[in-house]
């Protein structure tokens, strides 16, 4: 316990201190020598903590896998073998899979009940009660949701008493129990469910706040000359959302790709439900460097495409400031 | 004649309130189905952890809301018994609070800096830190294990802290830079005059001026971490310093069939987020609008 004392102060007391004393010293210092030198090393003394990390967290370590994912486990170049691995072995495929599963529909179920779910709130009273309910799994683990899941996904055997909420449910409407978990045909779409749950919170408070700019004339005057409602939503309302639509689809085409914590609490990718993510995890516990790096390169190109597509919004964002 | 159109209307209009609330049923039904999909799950976990584990095996959490109900604490006397639960719960405070406080901090310095500084190599460096916002932080593991291993700092919090500050600090940089950026340039300006020295204009100015901001992204950082299960399973995961949720997710694992007794666990976890939330949640609201609509 002695130790974990020792922590807490640091904790407490030490991080802040420090962050606190680097930038006191490092103005003090900046005002004892020439102006012109110090106006030009400030901005420098600002940004070097988070440089710093960036570099020694992210960028070198990022360059350093890429090495490493050319060569075996304790080192030696296998040239590209270990990405022959990834595309022969039947694991990281099912793996490779199911994470295109995730991508597609995580994303699309996100994206449309964000949107479908926002619209409907927004024709009623109590909209921000309603809200509230949906928005409440987002600040839960996705620990804790598994949890939560398992006693809604949890199998007995027929005739027995069910005491999973979904398997009450259909036993109660006259069908066989599923082992919603362990079935092929229904396991990774339970998962994909639980990221859905999650995280349809997430777009429908995006989503929301952008339909409330949208001008209430605007859809009267649709409504006056006889536009029906679907009509509104489909020629109006989408189009005026797409750029905050995009924004979340790329935002969960990030999440799909990185899904880790669920499948990991779950099933542990058994039964065929693996995703990159979790099999670069456990290679990595394994200290089989060599292929999880190979692993993580085939990630960091799956997220290439959008990091491409930020870097260029945020450069067309910078040009209208 | 006044009469009889006056009878009329007001037959039409009664029939015009009735069928508007037909109209509407559906909505209102929709609405309902909609919000018991997202409340049920959590529900359920909620009854079901006040129950015994017998209880729980033998029939659904359901049960419980008609009497007799036979709610007990017996899964939270159980858990907090449990060896390392109690451990893993301190050890979740002590990664995220410094984890935070460094994140933050750290970013607010870098996002002034890019606001309101010119230096050579800003946009270059702000460029690479908007790219590393999606580099999956998984492309970083084997190599920042080995710095630990070779520094001494594997399975300790100080690694965690910092891995989780490399981690977070570029979203939290690109985040308080916009805000910070969208202030007003006089009062940089009437600083400037009166010859306030950087460190001053930063603790007197620009701090009590991004207070929303800053709330708001130490409010979402604070539960990212609080909820993270893949950093600290990789730098923690056979430490005793692990928190929390690797606890729960380790337990889950290992126990198999037996994973009811983990449902107090799972309350224990998400009531401080949850606590939060309800309490901040036009703070949280706004980091995440902060953060999807700018970024």
């Amino acid at each position: 316990m002695d130790q974990r004392i020792v922590t807490a102060v640091i904790a407490v007391i030490v991080v802040p201190a420090l962050l606190f004393g680097y930038i006191q010293i490092g103005e003090w210092a900046l005002e004892r020598i020439p102006r012109r030198i110090a106006a030009r090393m400030r901005p420098y003394v600002w940004v070097f903590p988070a440089v710093a990390f960036a570099t020694i967290f992210m960028v070198l370590p990022t360059i350093n896998t890429i090495f490493i994912s050319f060569q075996d486990a304790r080192g030696n170049p296998v040239g590209l073998d270990n990405y022959v691995f990834f595309f022969t072995n039947p694991e990281t495929l099912t793996s490779l899979k199911n994470n295109i599963l995730w991508l597609v529909f995580f994303t699309a179920f996100v994206v449309v009940l964000g949107l479908f779910i926002s619209i409907l709130f927004d024709r009623i009273k109590y909209e921000s009660v309603a809200k509230t309910a949906v928005f409440l799994p987002l600040p839960i683990s996705a620990v804790a949701a598994s949890i939560i899941w398992k006693f809604m996904y949890e199998y007995d055997a027929p005739g027995r008493p069910q005491t999973g909420t979904l398997n009450a449910v259909i036993t109660a409407a006259g069908f066989e129990p599923v082992a919603w978990l362990i079935n092929a045909l229904t396991n990774n779409w339970a998962l994909i469910a639980i990221g859905v749950w999650t995280s349809v919170g997430f777009a429908m408070v995006i989503i929301s706040a952008a339909l409330k700019g949208i001008s209430t004339e605007l859809l009267e005057a649709a409504r006056v000359d006889g536009a029906t409602e679907g009509q509104i939503v489909r020629r109006i309302i989408i189009p005026l959302l797409m750029p905050t639509l995009t924004v979340i689809t790329t935002t969960m085409i990030i999440t799909a790709l990185k899904v880790f914590d669920i499948v990991y609490v779950m099933t542990s990718g058994a039964y065929g439900t693996d995703v990159i993510a979790r099999q670069l995890f456990a290679r990595v516990a394994n200290s089989d460097y060599g292929r999880a790096a190979a692993v993580g390169v085939v990630l960091l190109l799956a997220v290439v495409p959008v990091l491409v597509f930020n870097v260029k919004r945020f450069r067309e964002q910078e040009e209208r400031r | 004649m006044a009469v009889t159109t006056q009878a009329r209307r007001g037959v039409a209009a009664a029939q015009l309130g009735r069928s508007r609330l037909l109209r509407k049923l559906p909505l209102h039904l929709t609405v309902s189905v909609v919000m018991a999909i997202w409340l049920v799950p959590t529900l359920g976990l909620i009854v079901n952890s006040f129950r015994t584990v017998p209880d729980m095996n033998a029939s659904g959490w359901w049960t419980a809301l008609f009497p007799p109900a036979g709610f007990t604490l017996a899964s939270y006397e159980q858990i907090f018994r449990t060896p390392g639960f109690v451990d893993s719960l301190v050890n979740s405070l002590l990664i995220t609070i410094p984890a935070t406080v460094l994140q933050v901090v750290i970013a607010t310095f870098a996002g002034y800096a890019f606001a309101w500084m010119s230096f050579r190599g800003r946009d270059l460096f702000f460029i690479v830190i908007v790219a590393l916002m999606v580099v999956p932080v998984q492309m970083t593991f084997i190599p920042v294990l080995k710095l630990f291993a070779a520094t001494g700092l594997a399975g300790t919090f100080i690694a965690v802290w910092l891995a989780h500050a490399g981690y977070g600090l570029p979203f939290q940089t690109y985040l308080l830079r916009s805000y910070i950026g969208s202030l007003p340039r006089e009062v940089f300006e009437s600083a400037e005059i009166d010859g306030a020295n950087h460190a001053v204009r930063f603790w007197q100015l620009v701090v009590p001026m991004s207070v929303p901001a800053i709330a708001a992204n130490t409010i979402f950082v604070f539960l990212g971490v609080w909820n993270d299960l893949l950093i600290a399973v990789t730098y923690l995961g056979q430490s005793p310093n692990r928190p929390l949720t690797v606890f729960i997710g380790q337990q889950v694992t290992s126990l198999g069939g037996n994973w009811q007794v983990l449902t107090a666990a799972a309350v224990v976890q998400m009531a401080l987020p949850l606590l939060v939330f309800l309490v901040l949640q036009r703070y949280f609201v706004r980091g995440i609008s902060a953060g999807a609509v700018k970024g």
